[in-house]
């Protein structure tokens, strides 16, 4: 059951992000990625992590793609973009692409091949134990991570608030 | 019960798809969206393999990065509309500043 | 006192050396009367130390210790080889600093009347004391390299003084041939001294005369040497066949033809080869081409002297004519002889160049004989001791020239070398010819010169007359030193004082062939006046006549055996043309394509790399993907 709910969530994934890349309208890029990032949240339901699948679909899909679309609506293009006159750049990227694919499998498969300690996180499931590694081991990323986002905040403000005479 | 490497298959098919999509694509904002592609793929190998070891740091490293991946969209949408406004373009074949 | 005065000896080189040092620095910041004072005064200081020196050698003639001799710091010490600068004076450097001294001086004197009114005074005058001094070190130095070290030296300063005037083209030629020639004729010169170094073992005179007297160096050896070096010294002394820079050489001011190339410069060939007197003397075969190629030589300049118009080419010809001669003596044994024949052609010829010097002074600047006649009465001081020095060298009795002439053919003709006899008595006929010819169309006759308005012909000052009354006197009592044997032996106090120095003569003339001898010398100088005087004052048209009856011979002469143009055809121009060529392959197409190239390769390098940085974002995004393909390919191998 679970596997197919994977296959599904799977095959929407994949699937938005193809259509994000053959799409030619920007728009519709970022509508298929928020396709692709909500049923990615739904993968991570199936990882046992609830509180990171939460997370992804009200932050990523949610929030971020949402500030995506906005951007594309104020820049307001509408010309579609010419088709590349050279497509050396293109068959390049896609050679090296598959290349790259070839070593992450390689990859993948010797950190699964590794001995492992007991599969399945019992108590995952409990988001009190998140937020306690949060605040005993990863304390001081937690904190930095906080000013990094105020420091995102005012950069964005400072960068592209409004100058005199706009 | 699915088997881990078919999440983590996922994962790197996802990273290469969101390379493509950089190399392939020609304006800046839609090569940025590619860039969040290839975060959340790394977001998935990150729980794939926190569940397949069993150690839920991976979930903790997942909110970091989701985190700091907003930040990083937020500072680089306003770089981008400060290019925008400068150069009233964002096809990044009209950025050759960098020409050597 | 005598003693130590000449002890200082040393010092002969050094102050015309110092003078020439402070000249060349400061010379144009002292004012001009001091210039020539400064200079001359040198050279006269130089002089009065030679003279002190000859006075106490003169006191212990032959005797065993007849030499002063100073060592004044170890210069090249390399493995078993040393060499010192050191100087010697004996009876033959004497003899040879006197004359560079005295008529040195002289000569200074002149100049500073002379070229009162060029620009570049303090250079003239630095470069004739820098050429005494190198001079000096040539004939005081008493091993063969710091001989060398004057010979290059003097060569040098002929360079610098014959192109003194380098404004003029053909000033600024001559002085590259002199210097060229000269250094063709050092390349042999150098090979011999290399021999000599490696055989003997040392530099030193004394050294290489023993080596050849003893027969420790094989008898080939010997006559190589002494052919090299032989080889250096024609080009040094403008002999066949290196002579042809002499005569271009008179494009310099005539002080220094009389000074460098009459005097002193020009006979430095035959000093080399009076002091290696031991090696030549050695081999027959040697000693035989001196001789044969100075009676060659002393016959065909003459001929070329019949036709020339230029007085100071007439001049230059008889030159080396003269000098011919001075090797004949040397060849047949009769070094003293050649010796003597230096010093008295040293005083009237150099008396000829100035005097001549002293018409074309006085004529504003014409040296063509043909511009020139009937001068006697407007040069009532020159003409005169012109006279005298012409009779001089044309051999007339009881001149010194005749005295020395005799000397040397007498000594050719009791060795038995009859035919180099023949060819210097002829010779003498032809030099007392042209020498008259000169007299006649410069002297004599219808005045040819136009008369510039405003500038008479007038006689020279003082100071430039009085040194050639000086030259004068010696050149007629000069003979005194050297009084033919026949006379009694000690008769020849000239060769009485060089006794220590060469070997004995192996021949002596019988007094009755002596007389004939002396005889046959006097006739043939009368003979040669009486034709100069058949040809250019009765007979006025009898030389043109000629030259239209032997048109071929005439024109031969007058082009000078067309020697230049030989040697321009076979040796300078395929020279030149195969530098050309190297230049064009080699220097341009090897060193300069091979800097061009790198530097070619470095641009193309760069402007290959250069593509690398498109500005491209897609382009920067390829690099990293393939730079993480790379890298995770090196993780998992």
């Amino acid at each position: 059951m679970a596997l197919i709910i994977f296959v599904i969530l799977a095959a929407l994934c994949a699937g938005g992000v193809t259509a994000m890349i053959l799409s030619r309208n920007q728009a519709h890029s970022a509508l298929f990625l928020v396709l692709a990032f909500s049923s990615l949240g739904g993968i991570f339901g199936l990882l046992d992590a609830p509180f990171a699948a939460a997370v992804q679909v009200l932050v990523y899909a949610g929030a971020i793609m949402v500030l995506f679309l906005f951007a594309i609506m104020m820049f307001n293009l509408s010309q579609p973009e010419p088709p590349s006159r050279k497509r050396v750049r293109t068959v390049l990227g896609l050679a090296m692409a598959i290349v790259l694919l070839a070593e992450l499998g390689l990859a993948a498969r010797k950190a699964l091949s590794s001995p492992q300690g007991p599969a399945g996180l019992p108590d995952a499931r409990d988001i009190g134990h998140i937020g306690r590694l949060l605040f005993s081991d990863h304390l001081y990323a937690f904190e930095i991570t906080s000013l990094l986002i105020l420091a995102a905040l005012v950069g964005a403000m400072a960068l592209a608030g409004r100058t005199e005479g706009e | 019960m699915i088997p881990s490497a078919a999440f983590l298959i996922l994962a790197v098919v996802l990273f290469v798809l969101g390379i493509v999509a950089f190399l392939v694509k020609r304006d800046l904002l839609t090569q940025f969206m590619a860039v969040e592609v290839m975060l959340n793929a790394g977001n998935l190998a990150f729980l794939a393999l926190s569940k397949a070891l069993g150690r839920p740091d991976g979930q903790v490293v997942v909110l970091f990065v989701i985190t700091v991946a907003a930040a990083e969209a937020v500072v680089g949408l306003a770089v981008i509309v400060l290019v925008f406004r400068q150069r009233k373009t964002i096809r990044t074949d009209d950025l050759k500043e960098l020409r050597g | 006192m005598g003693a130590s005065v000449a002890g200082l000896f040393w010092v002969i080189p050094l102050l015309p050396g110092a003078s020439a040092l402070v000249l060349l620095v400061y010379g144009r910041r002292l004012p001009r009367a001091w210039i020539a004072w400064q200079a001359s005064g040198a050279v006269f200081l130089s002089l009065v130390l030679s003279a002190a020196a000859f006075l106490d050698l003169a006191g212990r003639v032959a005797k065993p210790d007849n030499f002063l001799s100073r060592t004044l710091f170890a210069w090249i010490v390399s493995g078993s080889f040393r060499t010192a600068v050191s100087f010697h004076f004996d009876p033959l450097a004497a003899v040879m600093a006197l004359v560079v001294t005295g008529v040195g001086f002289l000569i200074h004197v002149y100049s500073a009347g002379y070229m009162a009114d060029d620009g570049r005074l303090s250079r003239y005058f630095a470069f004739l004391n820098l050429f005494t001094f190198f001079m000096l070190v040539l004939v005081l130095a008493s091993d063969i390299v710091l001989m060398f070290v004057g010979w290059e030296g003097v060569g040098l300063c002929s360079y610098l003084l014959i192109g003194f005037w380098f404004e003029r083209t053909a000033a600024a030629k001559a002085g590259m041939k002199a210097f060229v020639v000269n250094r063709i004729g050092d390349a042999a010169f150098i090979l011999g001294i290399l021999f000599l170094l490696v055989n003997v073992g040392s530099g030193g005179f004394g050294a290489i005369n023993a080596a050849a007297g003893s027969g420790s160096l094989s008898p080939a050896l010997i006559t190589l040497i002494a052919i090299l070096l032989f080889v250096g010294a024609t080009g040094k002394s403008a002999q066949i066949p290196l002579y042809i820079w002499l005569p271009d050489a008179m494009e310099g001011p005539t002080p220094v033809s009389a000074l460098i190339h009459a005097a002193t410069m020009v006979t430095a060939g035959v000093y080399m080869v009076c002091r290696l007197s031991g090696l030549f003397a050695a081999s027959a075969a040697a000693s035989s081409v001196v001789a044969w190629v100075g009676a060659i030589t002393a016959v065909l300049a003459a001929t070329m002297a019949l036709v020339q118009n230029d007085i100071k080419r007439v001049l230059a010809y008889s030159t080396i004519s003269q000098i011919g001669y001075m090797f004949i003596g040397c060849g047949v044994g009769a070094y003293s002889a050649g010796l003597f024949h230096l010093v008295t052609h040293a005083f009237f010829k150099s008396l000829l160049f100035l005097a001549a010097g002293s018409v074309i002074h006085a004529l504003g600047g014409e040296q063509d004989m043909r511009g020139m006649g009937g001068l006697k009465k407007h040069l009532p001081k020159t003409f005169p001791v012109f006279l005298i020095g012409a009779l001089a060298i044309s051999g007339v009795p009881f001149l010194s020239g005749f005295f020395s002439k005799d000397a040397i053919l007498t000594s050719a003709f009791a060795g038995g070398h009859i035919v180099i006899y023949g060819l210097g008595l002829a010779g003498a006929v032809l030099t007392a010819f042209y020498m008259f010819r000169l007299i006649f169309m410069t002297f004599y006759g219808v005045e040819r010169a136009p008369r510039a308005p405003g500038h008479p012909v007038h006689e020279s000052p003082p100071i430039m007359t009085v040194p050639l009354v000086i030259l004068a006197v010696f050149s007629i009592l000069a003979g005194l030193a050297g009084l033919p044997v026949l006379l009694g032996d000690r008769a020849n106090l000239f060769g009485r004082f060089l006794e220590g120095v060469f070997r004995p003569e192996a021949h002596h003339a019988v007094v009755s062939t002596e007389i004939v001898l002396i005889l046959a010398a006097t006739a043939s100088a009368l003979l040669g006046i009486g034709l100069a005087f058949l040809f250019y004052r009765r007979a006025p048209g009898t030389p043109a006549s000629l030259a239209r009856s032997f048109p071929g011979l005439y024109r031969l002469l007058v082009g000078k055996y067309y020697v230049d143009e030989a040697y321009d055809a076979v040796v300078v121009r395929p020279l030149v043309r195969s530098s050309e060529w190297v230049y064009r392959h080699f220097d341009l197409g090897v060193v300069d394509g091979a800097l061009n190239g790198t530097a070619a390769a470095a641009g193309s390098a760069g402007r290959g790399l250069n593509l690398l940085q498109s500005g491209l974002v897609r382009d920067y995004a390829l690099a990293f993907l393939l730079g993480a393909i790379l890298f995770l390919g090196f993780l998992l191998i």
